[in-house]
């Protein structure tokens, strides 16, 4: 992938100027909706080149967010600047913005061409001149033969497809697909991913994508923006925010056992006391990073090991003394939810399990060693 | 008490057995309404047929018919699809009121229908007397006034059956259109339209067969003037007091032609509930 005007490693975007003018380059949006009880209250930056996945369970307003953008749902405040120009009040058929619906929402009663060529049409290219282009959009797409063919005739990988070439065939500023992978069954959506990672990393302007999946935000995103509840909870590239969750959504999506708490030294005290000791005194984890004040601690539920005693001669330093709530197999082995000295997730081995006579209701001890975890500033 | 060994037909016409007191007065109907019908045809004077359909009154008749009936399904189209649209896409203080409104022609008499257009349109009427002094335009007891009268009575068909399809539409479709760099006017022509077609056919045809067997609101509002403003229902009702074998010959070639169109509605109206 070779992009120009990448963000940088820091993420914060050049040349963005807070509250003045719009950056030159780029999306520079403060998106604010109101929706009665919902509020959606998001800012949005990227640089031309980009891919940003807005990430969130549902409900928490991304395909919001994305109406938003293409002028589908008006701005009650805020403000959505793109290359300089602001396009708070411009309306969708000016905006230089493409959409790829979730669905796709490809025109049943045109061909694939004449789907592609209906943007160019409306920016006033004559038939002839839209035709070819949407046919060399196609071409580029691999689907030149099925350019006559009509919608309900195209498989869910090519309707994908011929959408995202009519979203590009107008030259936008800013690509927007709305959970463009959802609607495809799991083999196609391995083979759509790659090419749409593929498309995107060779598209020039920005590009934002909404997505509850994960996977789909990790593979096809340089920046990942997490919302909930119509705000965003965190930013980053993917890697950061797989490492450093900052909300139990994303590290239930990550697969991590997360927890707030306040750092002295190596010792974090975790907020909210569930350890059912009533000493009064939370959970305590021992972490080998060095830091005061508010922190979140996560480690991988295989980080935890079970033992049916108290482990005598143990070298790790969390100790909790626990009991079963759940079970599920969880590919190869077995994942158990507890509760009691710590809430927690561990993953252990089938045979593990049956030599631990592990059920739910069992008591069990759960150790991780301090140099598993992972302590970061909240 | 179904004999296990009936055959599946056998079974399916024992379950539909209907009681009596339900299967009587259902015959009966069925006779009342095809009775006629077969009344009409029996006293047709078939042997006299072709010299009565080739005479010029009634062909002349017939073709200020299919004229007038066919200007007042445009006039329909071009103000009731837009109204459909209107009333299907967009969100106003008293859309309910206007629905209703819209579909009064549905039931109202259309003797009051022509009434209420002469009290409109009329010489005297609220708007006529004014198109009348300054543009020196007159309506009623003109083939233009045939034509409004039918569009009065035959738009609200129109307008029903577009906008229920633009209720089933997707709007989204317009507002993937809109993305694509089209105003609302070029997405409700590009896209709008050609998904919502079969809907406009299906209340064009009914508009149209409404409007040529328009009688009451015709009479009233355009007179019953021969080449001018006598369509088909008016040359019956005529011929049926002088001349009953030319009423009959008429009546049989309306018949014809409402076989017709609920032939071509066939596969949209009559399986669609």
């Amino acid at each position: 992938m070779t992009h120009t005007g990448k963000t940088p490693p820091d993420g914060t975007v050049p040349g963005t100027a807070a509250g003045g003018t719009p950056a030159a380059e780029g999306l520079d949006a403060h998106l604010v909706v109101d929706r009665g009880a919902f509020r959606l209250d998001v800012a949005l930056r990227a640089a031309p080149g980009d891919v940003v996945a807005l990430l969130g369970p549902n409900g928490a307003g991304k395909t919001t967010a994305l109406r938003a953008l293409a002028g589908l749902v008006p701005l009650d405040g805020g403000r959505l600047g793109l290359d300089g120009r602001l396009l708070d009040r411009t309306p969708p058929e000016s905006r230089p913005v493409g959409v790829v619906f979730q669905d796709y929402l490809l025109f049943p009663h045109l061909s694939a061409l004449d789907n592609v060529a209906f943007g160019p049409r409306c920016h006033g290219a004559t038939k002839a001149e839209a035709r070819a282009l949407a046919a060399a959009l196609l071409e580029r797409m691999g689907l030149a033969d099925h350019a006559g063919a009509k919608p309900r005739k195209l498989s869910g990988g090519q309707a994908q497809r011929v959408a995202l070439a009519r979203a590009l065939a107008t030259r936008p500023r800013l690509l927007l697909l709305d959970e463009p992978l959802a609607a495809l069954d799991a083999r196609t959506r391995l083979d759509v991913r790659a090419q749409l990672r593929r498309h995107l990393a060779d598209f020039e302007a920005v590009a934002v994508l909404v997505t509850h999946d994960p996977l789909d935000a990790m593979v096809l995103a340089d920046r990942l923006v997490v919302i909930e509840h119509g705000h965003v909870v965190q930013e980053g590239t993917p890697g950061d925010v797989a490492r450093r969750p900052r909300t139990d959504y994303i590290a239930h999506l990550v697969g991590l056992n997360l927890y707030q708490g306040r750092a002295d030294g190596h010792t974090v005290h975790v907020d909210g006391s569930d350890d059912g000791t009533g000493t009064g005194t939370g959970p305590v984890i021992v972490t080998t990073e060095d830091l005061t004040g508010p922190v979140f601690v996560a480690f991988p539920p295989g980080a935890v090991t079970l033992h049916r005693e108290r482990p005598a001669a143990s070298s790790a330093r969390n100790q909790w003394r626990c009991e079963v709530t759940g079970m599920e197999a969880h590919g190869d082995q077995i994942r158990a939810d507890l509760t009691g000295g710590l809430r927690l997730t561990a993953d252990l081995t089938t045979v593990a399990a049956a030599e631990l006579g592990l059920h739910p209701g069992a008591e069990v001890w759960a150790t991780v060693k301090a140099a598993q975890t992972h302590a970061y500033p909240a | 008490m179904t004999a296990p060994h009936l055959t599946p037909r056998a079974r399916r016409r024992a379950g539909r057995g209907a009681p009596l007191p339900l299967l009587v007065p259902a015959l009966l109907g069925l006779a009342f309404l095809v009775l006629p019908l077969v009344a009409l045809l029996i006293r047709t004077p078939w042997g006299d047929l072709p010299d009565q359909l080739t005479s010029p009154e009634v062909w002349q008749a017939l073709r200020l018919s299919l004229v007038c009936a066919t200007a007042a399904t445009a006039v329909s189209l071009v103000l009731g699809i837009p109204l459909a649209w209107l009333l299907a896409r967009v969100e106003f203080p008293g859309r309910g009121l206007v629905r209703a409104l819209v579909t009064l022609p549905l039931v109202l008499p259309p003797v009051v229908g022509g009434v209420a257009l002469l009290m409109a349109l009329g010489r005297n009427g609220v708007v006529g007397q004014w198109l009348d002094s300054w543009f020196g335009i007159t309506i009623p007891f003109t083939t233009a006034g045939v034509v409004l009268a039918e569009a009065f009575v035959a738009m609200p068909f129109l307008v029903i059956s577009v906008e229920g399809t633009l209720r089933a539409a997707d709007p989204r479709y317009e507002e993937a259109a809109t993305t694509l760099g089209a105003s609302r006017l070029t997405a409700f022509r590009r896209v709008t339209l050609p998904l919502i077609a079969p809907g406009i056919a299906a209340g064009a045809v009914l508009a149209w067969a409404r409007a040529l067997g328009e009688f009451g609101a015709t009479i009233t509002f355009a007179g019953n003037f021969p080449g001018r403003t006598q369509t088909m229902p008016l040359a019956v009702y005529l011929a049926l007091q002088s001349d009953p074998e030319a009423a009959i010959a008429l009546s049989l070639v309306l018949l014809t032609v409402s076989i017709a169109v609920l032939a071509g509605l066939r596969d949209r109206w009559m399986t669609a509930s």
